[in-house]
């Protein structure tokens, strides 16, 4: 149950932003600093949610397979890779490295 | 939603053809008029038979302007807008050349499904990562349904899966669909929606079909990307999502098949093309610092919405000078500052590049 509720409110929060940007009268929010922050914040949020998930055990750090797998991911991002294939590799060898281990 | 196969940042191109060829005084009436209606009546030195000229714009002025040197370097100038456009843009020049405004439509449409399709497989990632996160079919197809922005959905069924309150988990995707926000107010000059359809058309306003539009030269062309990349996306990302869903489902383990990479990956992909400027870097290793840091002592979810404050911090200690020229977004273009960026040794250095 409590899984629909953070589904609820997520699509509701995530529409209502959405809406509120097609509706605002041009400018209210095109301050350069609202806008700086706001191309911040997912930077922030996604280098903190790749870090937890791929160090985290429950509330513990660990280093297992994945740190390996989002290791190859980082390679075949700098090697440009399109994006399922950066997301295979992180896969792939998360996987081998737990088949070996 | 997951914004990295969208290669480059398309630039709009300035359309600014009637200027110059007013200024030349040669045009004919009908010429001044914006592109949208250019395509509608071309003038009479227009599209017929006039191949041989290579510029975008030069095939447009009348050849008794041709002569006077003024208005033949403004053409040639007028090509350089076009060279650096986005992929989207050049085709379209291409089209109009040839063709009446169909063309160009269709070449709107055809690279607004290219990255519709693309992206929309994307949703293969996120089913499997759903299922693999402890969500049921329903669940991870419903997030797909009514969310509909990756990021978002990526973060909650992570932090589900971690022991989140689903309330932290939901301010964490929260915070991360407000950047959608920032592009329906780009969007809104460009689209000029009837009020009627705002509601309708605020579900799509993601990264990718932001970036198609924002692309396109008029309002005609704009909507028709607009529609094309949402509605194929859309399509694509809900029939991938249960696809993923199910077949994760089948598997059993997602872990034996190294499946819980699939999430940090993803993030990475969509996190590498924002690390353009030392602001952006700074945040993300803040960020990653108080994530890990905070970990072991602060309730699930909650050191994820704390480490977004690297953000204002990274803002205000170093980055309040810097141009903010990139205000396009977070799905904008790989750099080659990628390879250079972040500081080299540890275990997270790897979040850095």
């Amino acid at each position: 149950m409590s899984v629909w509720i953070a589904i609820g409110v997520t699509a509701v929060g995530c529409y209502l932003a959405k809406l509120l940007g097609l509706s605002v009268p041009a400018g209210v929010l095109e301050r350069p600093v609202a806008k700086r922050l706001a191309a911040l914040v997912p930077v922030a949020l996604l280098a903190a949610l790749t870090a937890q998930q791929t160090f985290a055990d429950e509330v513990r750090l660990v280093l297992d397979a994945r740190a390996a797998g989002v290791a190859a991911a980082a390679v075949a991002l700098l090697l440009r890779a399109p994006f399922l294939a950066v997301v295979a590799a992180a896969v792939l060898v998360t996987a081998g490295v737990r088949a070996l281990a | 939603m997951c914004g990295p196969s969208v290669a480059r940042m398309p630039h709009q191109t300035d359309d600014g053809s009637a200027v110059p060829r007013g200024r030349c005084g040669a045009a004919p009436a009908g010429d001044g008029a914006p592109r949208d209606e250019h395509d509608k009546a071309p003038g009479p030195a227009g599209n017929a038979g006039n191949t041989g000229n290579a510029g975008n714009a030069g095939d447009t002025v009348p050849a008794d302007a041709r002569g006077d040197v003024a208005c033949t370097e403004t053409a040639s100038r007028e090509e350089f807008p076009a060279d650096g456009a986005s992929a989207a843009d050049a085709r379209a020049e291409r089209a109009r050349q040839t063709g009446p405004r169909a063309a160009a439509d269709r070449a709107v449409a055809r690279d607004a499904l290219g990255v519709g399709v693309a992206v929309g497989l994307s949703g293969f990632a996120f089913g499997v990562t759903a299922a693999g996160a402890g969500i049921t079919v329903a669940q991870a197809c419903a997030l797909s349904l009514f969310v509909f922005t990756g990021a978002s959905q990526f973060a909650l069924v992570g932090a589900l899966a971690a022991g989140g309150n689903p309330l932290t988990a939901a301010a964490g995707a929260f915070f991360l669909g407000v950047r959608n926000a920032f592009y329906g107010l780009r969007l809104s000059a460009l689209l000029r929606l009837p009020g009627t359809v705002r509601p309708v058309a605020a579900h799509w306003v993601i990264d990718e079909t932001s970036l198609v539009t924002l692309a396109q030269p008029d309002t005609r062309r704009a909507r028709l990307g607009f529609t094309v990349t949402g509605a194929s996306l859309f399509a694509l990302w809900n029939l991938t999502t249960l696809l993923g869903a199910l077949g994760a489902e089948a598997l059993g383990d997602t872990e034996a098949w190294g499946l819980d990479a699939a999430g940090p990956a993803v993030f990475l992909a969509l996190l590498a093309p924002m690390l353009r400027e030392r602001v952006e870097r700074a945040a993300a290793l803040l960020a990653v610092v108080a994530a890990l840091a905070l970990l072991p002592v602060l309730p699930a979810g909650v050191p994820v919405l704390v480490a977004a404050l690297a953000a204002p911090v990274a803002l205000f200690a170093l980055g309040r000078s810097a141009a903010p020229g990139n205000d396009a977004g977070p799905a904008g273009g790989r750099t080659d500052d990628e390879a250079s960026a972040g500081p080299a040794g540890g275990d997270e250095s790897e979040e850095e590049r």
